[in-house]
């Protein structure tokens, strides 16, 4: 069904990686002056797909067709010459650059030798147009993470793009900065561009969307207009059976104070301040949510939490006991577990068994540790138990970790953590990447562990997270605590807020 | 010690530290594309010999030094495809490299050993300049190889941080992913680059063999091409730091040489061999700084240093 109104169209795409068929015969087509958001879960194949457009992936069948005429793209140069461009979730900066610099990188018809001026001034004018503020002459390390999105989008304009192409771009957004991209995709939208937008936050793809294409498996589940249509409609087309969204989550009964944290301070890996005086308590049978943009000193509270990273001034208490400055076994053996925000690294040995991934903690200790010793059997048996009790699909327990998926992958962590009958979970993004359903079950066993008493940490740049689980939040800024509430108080405009740095940082970074 | 010591130290550093200039020069190019090739001194060996060689049978010494181009930029080449195409592990390609140049050079250079009358570059003072006081001998009294050197520097400087072609090197060794999608040819440039850089290597060794030392001698290059490894880090990736470094190398290195004849080192002869360690014990010194990770972030090594590029693999 040829359809010349289509800006951009793709038709029975294919495309196959070593196992995996990403995308199945997959059409997809949007107008011009349209916002047209794909939505699916992870590896539904909708990057897969996009990437397909931007040149980067060849496909095994398929046509694209740019204003009704075919094309066939061999590299991003391609693409970008057809007027396609993509802002990735991971950001395309070249970080020691400044933002004129990487908006000209790869750019032909520029000079040899370079003119920062007018490179400025060129950022600028399209910054103006399409409300997207940014200083043409800062480097990219300098930046928020909104702003560089906002250079990301300002390169793909230079270069001409018709067609725009946005790998979940809220994913990494305050709510502030969610609204300010939303109206500047709007003003892009009534300029005649076609924005495709992929997400899997429901409301956002049924506030700015004016057609939804769902993938389900690397195949279209449907296409339909945004207008109309529910979360509970969307999620279902997305995991192909209903969801439910509430928890019932019964209220905290506190305990005592487990983790107690006074001026805490510690530097990132470039020796620069990262946590600035925080001071925070954890209670028996509480979840505390840490709410803020990535690389706001979430990671290095983790760490310095966990003993990874050292401390350079306040106190750390656990359960009573004062380890502060106290290396990672000394926090294990204080009662701390950790899961990691990169499991498939720090949270897991990816060549090593599942069995023996469940008992790296374990191992110490009889049953399993008998001295300079490992009783094989003792560790198949509690792996044997874990995996059971925890549901973890795998084909066995001498299986390698790495052949598991993202969600029981967690679950193994989980397992691990949480066996070792922690006073203290530290669970640092513990959803990441995760489908609705494995979403769902972590969620299910932090809520569990802290019903029986664990005192919890939960550190997650996913605000939704944080508010579904969390029963204080905290909000981190710039590695100092800037406001706590309690969940049920909270409001999510003003943790917006001051996770920008309250009043006076959204200011800031709204000119 | 006058001033005309320092004068003439001076001047010998920017004459011996001309070598490892354009090593170091190539080197960085090399790295700035995001490579890391610790081969420079068995190209270096080989640009000597090879550059000895060519100049000794066809009496001309500028044949000489592109034979060297050619050979250095042959054995990058060697490296660039071990490395980028088949992504083997760049310390061990370089390693071999060495190696295989040491070893080569050793072959190559046996009937030249003897030979002490192979032309050699020309020495030019520039006239009028030469004849400043101070400066006149220490800039413009030298080789032609020199002031090549004392041009490349600027023009590198200038190449890298002020061109077109210059931002996507640098683009490329910090996010190659980010490159690529803007359609730059990460392979191509990195091959591209890596060859130039075993150019300026075998540059180096050709400076050596047919202006500064002249000769050839088995292993003549005495660890220079560790030590340009070594100033790529001091440089911080900089070409005019680069500069800077070299010649004070290249003093250093002479230092041992005006010290002998001090009556402290006449007194105690073992003293000398001290004095010769130093540049080696520097960087020594500073290879171990820079191995740490944190410190390499901090004095802003290239980003992808040593990662080959694939473009498949990411995202997933």
């Amino acid at each position: 069904m040829p359809d010349a109104t289509y800006a951009v169209e793709m038709r029975d795409i294919t495309k196959r990686f070593p196992g995996v068929l990403a995308n199945d015969h997959v059409n997809f087509g949007a107008q011009a002056g349209e916002v047209h958001a794909l939505l699916g879960e992870n590896g539904a194949g909708k990057s897969t797909l996009m990437n397909v457009l931007c040149g980067l992936y060849r496909p095994e069948a398929g046509a694209i067709l740019i204003d009704g005429q075919p094309v066939h793209f061999h590299s991003p140069r391609d693409a970008i010459q057809s007027g396609v461009g993509m802002v990735h979730q991971h950001f395309m900066l070249v970080q020691s650059q400044s933002v004129a610099e990487n908006v000209f990188l790869g750019v032909r018809n520029a000079s040899f030798s370079l003119r920062s001026q007018q490179m400025a001034a060129a950022v600028q004018k399209i910054g103006d147009q399409y409300g997207l503020p940014v200083d043409p002459n800062a480097k990219i390390w300098q930046l928020s993470v909104g702003e560089q999105q906002r250079v990301e989008i300002i390169k793909i304009l230079y270069r001409g793009a018709r067609i725009l192409v946005l790998d979940e771009p809220t994913a990494v957004l305050t709510p502030q900065e969610s609204e300010m991209l939303f109206q500047t995709l709007r003003a892009m939208k009534n300029d005649g561009k076609t924005i495709i937008f992929i997400s899997h936050k429901l409301e956002e793809v049924i506030s700015i969307a004016d057609n939804v294409t769902v993938l389900r498996a690397g195949k279209v589940a449907a296409t339909t207009p945004a207008k109309g249509m529910t979360k509970a409609q969307l999620a279902s087309l997305m995991v192909g059976r209903q969801v439910f969204f509430q928890f019932d989550k019964a209220p905290a009964k506190l305990g005592e104070v487990r983790l107690a944290l006074a001026g805490v301070e510690a530097q990132d890996d470039k020796f620069l301040p990262a946590l600035r005086g925080v001071s925070l308590e954890v209670r028996s049978g509480e979840i505390v949510g840490i709410a803020g943009v990535a690389g706001n000193g979430q990671r290095e509270l983790a760490e310095t939490v966990t003993g990874l990273r050292k401390l350079t001034a306040g106190k750390i208490t656990v359960a009573g006991r004062d380890v502060t400055g106290s290396p990672p076994l000394v926090m294990i053996d204080a009662g701390i577990a950790y899961v990691p925000e990169d499991r498939h690294h720090t949270g897991t040995a990816p060549n090593l068994s599942v069995a023996e991934n469940l008992a790296l903690k374990a191992y110490r200790k009889p049953p399993i540790g008998h001295g300079a010793l490992i009783a094989p059997d003792a560790m198949q048996t509690s792996a044997v138990d874990l995996i059971r009790a925890f549901d973890i699909s795998t084909p066995g327990p001498q299986t390698p970790a790495r052949k598991l998926s993202g969600g029981n992958l967690q679950k193994v962590i989980l397992a691990r953590e949480i066996s070792a009958e922690p006073q203290v979970l530290i669970a640092a993004s513990p959803t990441r990447g995760l489908d609705i359903g494995a979403t769902e079950s972590v969620r299910k066993l932090l809520l569990a562990q802290r019903d029986e008493g664990a005192a919890i940490l939960l550190i997650s740049e996913d605000l939704d997270e944080i508010f579904a689980i969390s029963d204080r939040i905290v909000v981190m800024y710039e590695g100092s605590i800037m406001g706590e509430f309690p969940t049920a108080e909270a409001e999510i405009g003003q943790v917006g807020l001051l996770m920008a740095g309250g009043e006076h940082g959204a200011h800031a970074s709204a000119v | 010690m006058d001033l005309s010591f320092f004068v003439v130290l001076l001047a010998a550093g920017i004459r011996y530290g001309t070598g490892t200039l354009f090593a170091t020069i190539g080197e960085i190019f090399a790295e700035r594309a995001g490579v890391l090739n610790v081969g420079i001194e068995g190209m270096m060996l080989m640009g000597a010999v090879t550059a000895y060689g060519a100049a000794y049978y066809t009496g001309n010494p500028w044949l000489g030094l592109l034979v060297a181009l050619i050979v250095g930029g042959v054995m990058a080449l060697l490296h660039a495809f071990v490395t980028i195409t088949l992504r083997a592990d760049q310390v061990v390609s370089g390693l071999a490299l060495t190696l295989l140049g040491a070893g080569l050079s050793a072959v190559i250079g046996a009937p030249l050993v003897e030979v002490r009358d192979a032309p050699q570059l020309p020495a030019f003072p520039i006239p009028g300049l030469a004849q400043i006081p101070i400066l006149g001998p220490i800039f413009f009294d030298h080789n032609v190889i020199v002031y090549i050197g004392l041009l490349a520097a600027p023009i590198a400087w200038w190449y890298i941080y002020r061109t077109r072609p210059g931002m996507e090197l640098r683009a490329i060794g910090e996010y190659p992913a980010a490159a690529d999608v803007l359609g730059i040819a990460v392979i191509r440039q990195r091959y591209l680059y890596v060859i130039f850089g075993g150019m300026l290597a075998g540059l180096g060794g050709a400076a050596l063999s047919l202006a500064i030392t002249p000769l050839w001698v088995e292993g003549m290059t005495a660890g220079q091409g560790w030590i340009a490894l070594g100033l790529v880090i001091f440089a911080s990736w900089n070409p005019l730091r680069a500069a800077l470094g070299a010649y004070l190398f290249g003093a250093i290195g002479r230092l041992p040489l005006d010290l002998q004849n001090l009556p402290l080192f006449l007194a105690n002869p073992q003293l000398g061999y001290f004095a010769r360690m130093l540049p080696y014990l520097f960087v020594i010194l500073l290879m171990i700084i820079s191995a740490r990770g944190n410190m390499r972030r901090r004095i802003g090594a290239p980003a992808a240093l040593g990662q080959p590029y694939v473009r498949e693999e990411r995202g997933a």
